[in-house]
This record gives C-alpha cells, sequence and structure tokens, in this order.
C-alpha cells in the first residue's frame, strides 16, 4: 500500500494527535479534545486507539495487538494487519516482546515494562455520561471537580445491593484529580492502572478525545473506606494453563450446561503451557 | 477438548471473498457500470455525496456499488477516503443567487422575479408503478427550451425590503471546520448547519418532521427552493484573483418562519437554511426546519425542551458514520465485560437468594 503514508495517517494529523498525546501526559486523566479522522474502520471498532497507535508507532517498533485478551480475535487480527500493510512494523503476540501493545477491553496479565506503550480503545471516555448526558455539563464538573453525583451513584448501588454493581469500565481518580473511564476493562484489571511502569494512552475515535496516564501514575479505584474496592474474577484456575491469577473466560462446551474456564490473555495462557503448565482440561 | 479458536485471519479473508461475490450477485446477469450507476441511480449517487462530504458523482458511484447499494456504507466509503485528501485551499463562497436552476419554487408567492420552474420532480406524478419500465426503459425527448439568462433573486431579498424578515448580515469570519476540529459546544450556526449538511437524512427528516407536530413547532413555510448548478472559484494566491475550477450541483432551501416577536425581537419573519449537495431536496427542506428549531437562543425564544430544539443532541446524534459504527460495534466480542457482568449477577442473585432463604426461616 505505497500510495498512503507511513501507518495510514499523513504527518500532519499524526502531529495534531502527538499534541493531544502530549497534553494528555501533562495532565493525566484529562480528556483531551481531538480532530479524529474518519478511519478505514468503523467507528466502535477501535479507530481512536488505531489513531493513537498511528501516532505513536515508528518503523522500529514491534506491535501487538489484543481484542478481550486474545492475539486471535477477529478484529485484532484485522487491526495488526491493517498496521502491517501501512507501517511495515514487525509484529507480536508475545507482550514482553512489543514495544506498541493496542488493546480492547484487557490489561495483559504479564506486568509491562519501561519503554512499553498500552494503547486502549475507548468506546465513551467520559466516566459520567451515564450520570449526565451532556458533554458541556461534564467538562463543567470536570473542571470544577464536582465528582459528587458519581459517590452518589456508588452508594446507590451498595445500599440495593451491598455492592458497587460495576463490574467492568470501573471509574478511578487519576493523581488525585479527575475521575477517568479506564474504558471496559473488567474490574480485575484496576489495580494494573496504577504504578504502571509503560505509557498507557487512551484513544476514542468517534468521541474524539485522548487522555493518558505517564509512567508510574497514581491510579486510585473509587470506594468507599466500609467497602473498599476489590478485584474479581471468576473463582476457578485456567483450564489448560491451571493459572489461578489471570482473568478467565467462561466456555460453554456442551449442550449439558458444562462450562470451562480458560485464561483470556492468550499469550499468558499459551507461554505458560510451553512451560509446562497444565490444567485439567488440558490434553 | 477446547482449542482455542484460531485462524481468525483465515475466516475474514474468505468472508471477503464470499462478500465480493454475493455484490456481484449471479454472473449470468450483465455486471453494473458505474456510469450507470452515476446517470441512473443519480439521486443515490447525490445522497451519498452529500452525506459523504465530497462532491465526485463518479467516486459516489464506485462507492455505492462497491456497498451493494447501502448507502450508509457508502456514503462511509467516500468520508473513508476524502480524509486522506491533501487540502489545496477553500474555494470562495459560491453564490446561489447566480445558479442555473432547473428548479425553482416558492411557497409563499405565486409568481415572483425569475419564475416558478418545476424541473424534474417526483412532486405530481401519481405514484403507480410503471411496469413498462420493467420491459423497457427508453423515453421520448422532453420537451426544452432556452434556459432563462441573468440572476435569479431570493424570495427572502424581496421580504427584507420591507423589513419583514429578519436581517441576515453578512459575515466574513471563517466558518468553524468540522472535519478538522473536534465539535465542541456551543456550537455556532455555522458549524451547526456544517454537521447538518452531511447528516443522516432520516434523522434530520424524523426532527424536522417532530417539529411541525408540534415538538417546537416553528411555523415553517418554504420561501423558496432551489436545484442548480453553481460555479465554484478559487483564489490562487500566484495568479492574485479567483478562477472558476468547476461547478456543483447545489439544492438550497430558504424557510420563512412565523414569529411573533420575542424578549429580545420584534414580531417578524425569521429564516431556517438548508444547503445540500446535489439533487437533494427533502434533505435540504429537514435541514432548513432543524436550523430554525436550533436557532431558539439566538432569537429569544422558550426552549420547551424539544429534541430539536438541542443543539447537543441532535449534533452528537446527526452523524450516521458514528451512529452507525457505535451501533453495530456491540456485535463483536465482548466476552470479558460479559463475563464480569456474569460474576457480578450470579453473586448478587446468590445473596439475594440466601436472604430469601433467610427471611422465610424467621
Amino acid at each position: 500500500m505505497t500510495e498512503y503514508n507511513f501507518a495510514y495517517l499523513d504527518e500532519q494529523t499524526k502531529r495534531m494527535i502527538r499534541r493531544a498525546i502530549l497534553k494528555g501526559l501533562a495532565i493525566p486523566g484529562y480528556q483531551v479534545p481531538f480532530a479524529s479522522r474518519e478511519m478505514p474502520m468503523p467507528y466502535g471498532w477501535g479507530t481512536g486507539g488505531v489513531q493513537v497507535s498511528a501516532a505513536v508507532l515508528t518503523p522500529k517498533d514491534t506491535f501487538k495487538v489484543i481484542d478481550q485478551g486474545a492475539d486471535d480475535t477477529t478484529n485484532a487480527v484485522s487491526i495488526r494487519t491493517f498496521f502491517q500493510r501501512t507501517a511495515g512494523v514487525a509484529t507480536t503476540t508475545a507482550t514482553s516482546d512489543a514495544t506498541v501493545i493496542q488493546t480492547r477491553h484487557r490489561i495483559p496479565e504479564e506486568p509491562l515494562h519501561e519503554g512499553q506503550i498500552l494503547v486502549y480503545q475507548v468506546p465513551i471516555p467520559e466516566p459520567l455520561r451515564f450520570l449526565e448526558p451532556r458533554e458541556s455539563e461534564t467538562r463543567k464538573m470536570h473542571s470544577l471537580e464536582e465528582y459528587g453525583l458519581m459517590h452518589v451513584k456508588l452508594y446507590e448501588d451498595i445500599s440495593r445491593h451491598g455492592h458497587i454493581a460495576t463490574s467492568y469500565a470501573y471509574p478511578v481518580k487519576v493523581e488525585g484529580r479527575y475521575v477517568m473511564d479506564p474504558s471496559p476493562i473488567p474490574k480485575f484489571d484496576n489495580p494494573k492502572l496504577g504504578d504502571m511502569a509503560a505509557i498507557q494512552l487512551f484513544g476514542a475515535g468517534r468521541e474524539q478525545r485522548i487522555y493518558a496516564l505517564p509512567p508510574y501514575t497514581q491510579v486510585v479505584s473509587l470506594d468507599f473506606e466500609d467497602h473498599p474496592f476489590e478485584a474479581s474474577k471468576a473463582d476457578h484456575p485456567c483450564g489448560m494453563c491451571g493459572a489461578t491469577d489471570s482473568y478467565l473466560d467462561e466456555l460453554i462446551i456442551d449442550d449439558l450446561g458444562g462450562r470451562m474456564f480458560v485464561c483470556s490473555d492468550s499469550d499468558y495462557c499459551e507461554a505458560r503451557q510451553a512451560t509446562g503448565h497444565k490444567g485439567k482440561d488440558a490434553a | 477438548m477446547y482449542v482455542a479458536v484460531k485462524g481468525g485471519e483465515r475466516a475474514i479473508e474468505n468472508a471477503h471473498a464470499w462478500l465480493a461475490e454475493e455484490r456481484r450477485g449471479n454472473t449470468d446477469i450483465a455486471e453494473l457500470s458505474i456510469a450507470q450507476i452515476r446517470e441512473q441511480l443519480s439521486l443515490a449517487v447525490n445522497r451519498v455525496m452529500a452525506e459523504g462530504s465530497l462532491y465526485d458523482p463518479d467516486l459516489a458511484a464506485l462507492a455505492i456499488k462497491q456497498a451493494r447499494g447501502d448507502l450508509i456504507e457508502a456514503i462511509f466509503l467516500i468520508r473513508a477516503y476524502r480524509t486522506t485528501l491533501p487540502r489545496f485551499g477553500a474555494s470562495e463562497p459560491v453564490d446561489t443567487g447566480i445558479m442555473a436552476c432547473d428548479r425553482r419554487i416558492s411557497a409563499t408567492f405565486k409568481d415572483l422575479p425569475g419564475g416558478q420552474v418545476l424541473g424534474p420532480t417526483f412532486d405530481y406524478t401519481h405514484r403507480l408503478l410503471d411496469f413498462k419500465l420493467a420491459a423497457d426503459g427508453e423515453v421520448p425527448k422532453a420537451p426544452s427550451r432556452d434556459a432563462e439568462t441573468g440572476n435569479v433573486p431570493h424570495v427572502t431579498e424581496f421580504l427584507n425590503r420591507e423589513g419583514l424578515i429578519e436581517e441576515a448580515p453578512h459575515d466574513d469570519t471563517p466558518p468553524p471546520d468540522l472535519t478538522r476540529e473536534p465539535l465542541e459546544m456551543p456550537a455556532d450556526r455555522a458549524l451547526r448547519l456544517q454537521a447538518l449538511t452531511r447528516a443522516d437524512e432520516g434523522f434530520t427528516l424524523g426532527l424536522a418532521y417532530s417539529t411541525q407536530r408540534g415538538y417546537g413547532r416553528n411555523h415553517a413555510f418554504v420561501g423558496e427552493l432551489r436545484i442548480g448548478s453553481v460555479p465554484v472559484e478559487m483564489d490562487i494566491p500566484e495568479l492574485g484573483f479567483a478562477v472558476e475550477i468547476g461547478e456543483v450541483i447545489l439544492t438550497e432551501c430558504e424557510t420563512v418562519n412565523q414569529f411573533t416577536g420575542s424578549k429580545t425581537e420584534p414580531p417578524q419573519f425569521t429564516r431556517g437554511y438548508g444547503l445540500v449537495f446535489g439533487q437533494t431536496e427533502r434533505k435540504a427542506i429537514s435541514m432548513a426546519l432543524v436550523d430554525r428549531a436550533l436557532r431558539w437562543e439566538e432569537l429569544g425564544e422558550d426552549n420547551v425542551g424539544a429534541p430539536a430544539q438541542d443543539a447537543e443532541f441532535v449534533l452528537y446524534h446527526a452523524d450516521n458514520i458514528q451512529a452507525t459504527g457505535f451501533l453495530e460495534h456491540i456485535k463483536l466480542p465482548h466476552y470479558v465485560d460479559f463475563q464480569s457482568e456474569l460474576e457480578l449477577v450470579r453473586k448478587l442473585r446468590r445473596e439475594a437468594g440466601a436472604q430469601q432463604v433467610q427471611e422465610a426461616a424467621e
């Protein structure tokens, strides 16, 4: 595809996106408006993440794409192929080998290291959106640090259900200032957001917002003293690799309601299996 | 035995191959040419150009062919292509007063300078399926006469002479560019019109219709509707003057809206405006009605809470490429989120169940 620029976007557009990224890094958790472009994949397919990846990729990078934690889900395959074709970058499925990782809905199990960039695809960047549909209002609430509504919502959950009834896209507070949507990752992944060695960039294409967490940023999941945040996952070991510390997908394996649980992070699971770990359902 | 799903890549390739085959359909039937689509499905081509924000009938026809006739998909193809094009500059504002009109009607004056020209309209056709078309689409030549020469003044100018309609002062402020800057509220009228001209036809129509049925009613008359070609001029810095670089066909609708005055404005007629690429009059009229409804604040009207008055609601939901993308993305895998919801619902049910058992025991 020689008719397009490196990583598809033209240099002026990439420059505009990089400025938004830098601004985002300078104000962790603040949503920076940016002039998102129409991409050759639909809004909702990760156009924000794709634009951020396009802006940060260099020819020397090694790129990994995961969707739901796996490298082989169809949209992860499609985005990886897109950058192979338009940027010619090396790709990998190994988390530790990648310099740029684009993700949808998960943070890899293996801790990331310095020099890596994790790019999130974000559908609704505004953590207050479902409490207040107006963008003009929510921007005001952020600037005034007016987060009472969010705490009321969480409190109402507790009084009604005994728990905070949010299991993914669980809101966090960044460096004691901005309340931020971590994208629809399961709350199991929330503790990995804080103090991470890698740069975390969040791109919302349709909503035209970029935000960021520089390395080693303080990120706290919202909670109450008497109802502390709790990261949760299915209470099983992985059926393939036996891991007890990874987030699991539940699979229906027969029509009698038989189930098994498998790591959602395919690279993590395969690496464990390769080093001899075996779960109860492994062949 | 569970085997991790591999081969997403092959599945995608095969799906694309199948899609291409389905697009072509039965190969015993002659293939559609781009020229056929451009010439014979021209209103579809016009819609794709308008909502794709790119005036190129051949590319729009190609997009329709590639999209199997799905116009929103075709609009998406055009938008994705458009965004890669380099920008040489901006044209001079087009002057619709010198439009070579194919159609020009006014619902407010029986006769007026420049005359009423019906043009190629469905308006007075009887909607009877023409079975002759199924066999033979050839048509006799339509009668013709020489085109009117000279400018075609706007109806609103006549009203303006009497001071009966609000002023629309000349304004040279460069308009914001929706495709280069993120949409932010509050949006001025230029930005709103820009968003509306590429907005989904169906959404705009529905909103406009809602104002007619009382959700923010603004009593619109079609002061004028004109369709025709206008020259596009561009200032060439090396030459130091503007030269004509082509022509575009536009549909322009100016509504004249009854207005009994407000806290800030005297009783007078007010304006709604629609301007859209191609022959697209349903869209242009809808746009004018929605534009007028969105102007409540600057005219000092009450906000009655109607959807069409709510700029944030209208502008954030009018783009069909954004809407269809986000709507359809829910078919992508959500295993991870769903799994976390499963855990939560199971936990809540367990606890609710335990509570019931406890209450029964007490």
